[in-house]
């Protein structure tokens, strides 16, 4: 899509791309530190305080994994915020505060949330319907259903699965590591399969994955079972959070719409095949630190979220800018 | 609809002319609402109607320049949010006032759309973050301007465009002030989109920006065009509707998924390079008698959402399952 064309390959003293995400991090930790001690409020900058702001936005970077793998294969789920308050609902009101359902309850949520990520993925890829358009349709047919039955906190959560959310291991919060741990897993699997590899070659080009002997449809497929499966995860965490599911959880985190910003700003490139974890790793950084920023400095709730529209454009713009290729 | 694209062998076979599956759509639907409602032929059951889709229809007509050209423009919603609270905070219960804040409104649409444009060609920023970070942005703005809570009501000057009845017309009676500006705005951007050459140079920036580009289309300048007349047609919806809706801070929320839905039943093509105001106009309409048909039928509002979404897959499905088989 370069106007130009594409240069030889060769490799540049210095990548921008690879550190933008570092580098914009980097800015926002900064403004963090100036504001602590421009408005006098340093004891925020201690490791508990780091460790805490980090704790709140835990269900957005589970959901940031998943959302990077499905537009690292050029696709896109915009259904991820009603999956998460369905799934959330579905769990709670399956343990009904029963500690021996909590099995049955997460193996529930998974699979819907598999299901939801299987009907998805074959859509996109066989019914070829735009992605945004598949589950922006699929997003309103969950949020239908889930209305339909719950209109408030269903169910309720056994104190043993509120572990998940409040456990402590040492300093760190169990979800945090979690949260790792998933990160890590996700990185090996773009880093070291044959699946991961597929997916940045069918991200980049679906039609030159498809001749080089690459199966593009399950590979697209796969990974929307990845990012509703994460998704799924999500709502169990805030359903483990919040001690019950509520049907609206989901559309008031704006957690579809913030997962692809995360991703975004993290330097995942929306045309697919290029980006990856650590990035959105960074942009979930990025995001709970400008909250952060915020929130010490009193910035009003309303100005927030006028900065914060400015803020997701400028840091996308960062790199955006740089590139040669025409955007739509 | 298949101007210059139409399939090889149509000529040679002769067969019934294409017509665009919306209006066979809006054609069943228009049936089975007389057939539930009988005082739908009358004057009052159409122009009703109409009154109410002009918003809608309106929005998708700015919304099919943008679609056409490659793009999505997510901030028409929270646009009309900030018309109708900016109107009402501005003219502040005066009649008079109406006179300089209409004009100013239109000129907020056209700033907004400016912005979007320019944000998307130089800062190459997709346009799909690009509004969404002004949708973001339009809202808190919104809030802040109106502290939460918008005050006031907007005078009978200014909703005479989304309320008043021009009465004792022949023929029909009456005609609503919103169905003349529909058609007026329907007729304009139908006409620079079918006959004049911006409509010819968006499909082309739409179809491919770099053979576009090379042959001599100012892509920047023809896709901020884009982008301002969507934003102008939120403008002018968010007017109409200040007429007839209240003054609210979510009189906007989910019209633009709802113009884009309208495009595609239109057989607007997303991501570019087909898209026809007429037929977006039909979809507006099919869209509208969809949501007047399931009212009828005494549906709830989950059942609705669920039926939108599916009518939204199987549009997009349908398209590209003729699209594959006609191999245009």
């Amino acid at each position: 899509m370069s106007v130009s064309g594409d240069p030889a390959p060769r490799r540049p003293a210095f990548r921008f791309e690879r550190w933008a995400p570092l580098i914009l991090l980097g800015g926002a930790f900064a403004i963090y530190v100036v504001v602590a001690f421009a408005t006098g409020q340093a004891q925020y900058l201690t490791f508990e305080n780091l460790i805490a702001i980090l704790g709140r936005s835990i269900a957005l970077g589970i959901t940031a994994i998943g959302q990077t793998f499905v537009i690292l294969v050029a696709s896109i789920d915009l259904s991820v915020a009603s999956l998460i308050s369905a799934t959330a609902v579905l769990a709670s009101v399956i343990m009904d505060g029963e500690p021996g359902m909590i099995l049955p309850a997460v193996l529930a949520a998974l699979a819907l949330g598999g299901v939801v990520g299987l009907v998805n993925g074959l859509v996109v890829s066989g019914l070829k319907v735009n992605p945004l358009i598949a589950t922006l349709g699929m997003s309103l047919i969950i949020q239908g259903c889930l209305s339909a039955f719950v209109s408030n906190f269903a169910g309720a959560v056994p104190a043993e699965f509120q572990v998940f959310a409040y456990g402590q291991l040492g300093p760190f919060p169990f979800a945090l590591l979690f949260l790792l741990a998933l990160a890590v897993l996700a990185w090996a699997v773009l880093r070291f399969t044959k699946f991961g590899s597929d997916m940045y070659a069918v991200g980049g080009s679906e039609e030159a994955a498809r001749f080089a002997g690459i199966k593009a449809g399950r590979v697209l497929v796969l990974s929307h079972v990845i990012c509703s499966v994460c998704a799924a995860i999500a709502g169990l965490y805030l359903a483990s959070r919040l001690r019950s599911g509520a049907p609206w959880i989901g559309s008031d985190g704006v957690y579809d719409l913030e997962s692809i910003a995360v991703v975004v700003i993290g330097g995942t490139v929306l045309a697919g095949g290029r980006g990856g974890i650590w990035g959105t790793m960074a942009g979930m950084l990025i995001f709970s630190l400008i909250d952060s920023v915020f929130n010490i400095a009193g910035v009003d709730s309303f100005a927030k979220q006028v900065l914060r529209g400015v803020i997701i454009v400028a840091a996308v713009a960062f790199y955006a800018i740089r590139s040669k290729r025409i955007v739509a | 609809m298949t101007d210059g694209t139409r399939p090889r062998g149509a000529e040679r076979r002769l067969r019934a002319p294409r017509i665009n599956p919306v209006w066979i759509l809006l054609a069943v639907l228009i049936a089975a609402i007389i057939y539930m409602n009988t005082g739908f032929v009358e004057p009052t059951g159409y122009m009703n109607f109409l009154k109410r889709a002009a918003p809608l229809a309106i929005l998708a007509a700015g919304q099919v320049y943008v679609i056409t050209s490659g793009g999505f423009d997510l901030s028409v919603g929270s646009l009309i949010t900030l018309v109708v609270v900016g109107s009402s905070m501005l003219t502040n219960n005066d009649p008079a006032a109406t006179l300089w804040v209409i004009p100013l409104m239109l000129g907020l649409g056209l700033v907004v759309g400016f912005v979007n444009g320019l944000v998307v060609c130089f800062l190459r920023v997709p346009s799909l973050i690009a509004t969404l970070g002004m949708m973001i942005t339009l809202n808190g703005l919104a809030f802040l301007w109106s502290g939460g809570a918008p005050r006031g009501y907007l005078p009978d000057t200014y909703r005479f465009f989304g309320r008043e009845l021009i009465r004792d017309v022949p023929l029909v009676g009456f005609i609503p002030v919103s169905v003349i500006v529909m058609a007026v705005v329907i007729g304009a951007y139908g006409w620079l989109m079918h006959r004049a050459n911006l409509g010819r140079q968006v499909h082309a920036i739409g179809d491919n920006p770099v053979a576009a580009h090379l042959a001599g289309v100012p892509v920047a300048r023809v896709r901020i065009t884009a982008f301002v007349l969507s934003g102008l047609s939120g403008a002018v919806a968010g007017i109409l509707l200040g007429g007839f809706a209240g003054v609210s801070t979510d009189v906007g929320a989910g019209y633009e998924l709802q113009a884009i839905t309208a495009a595609v039943l239109g057989g607007a093509q997303l991501l570019g390079g087909r898209g026809s105001v007429p037929a977006a106009f039909g979809g507006a309409l099919a869209l509208t008698a969809i949501f007047t048909l399931l009212n009828f039928l005494g549906l709830p509002q989950p059942v609705r959402q669920v039926v939108q979404g599916l009518i939204l897959i199987a549009a997009v499905a349908l398209a590209m399952h003729r699209r594959r088989q006609t191999g245009t």
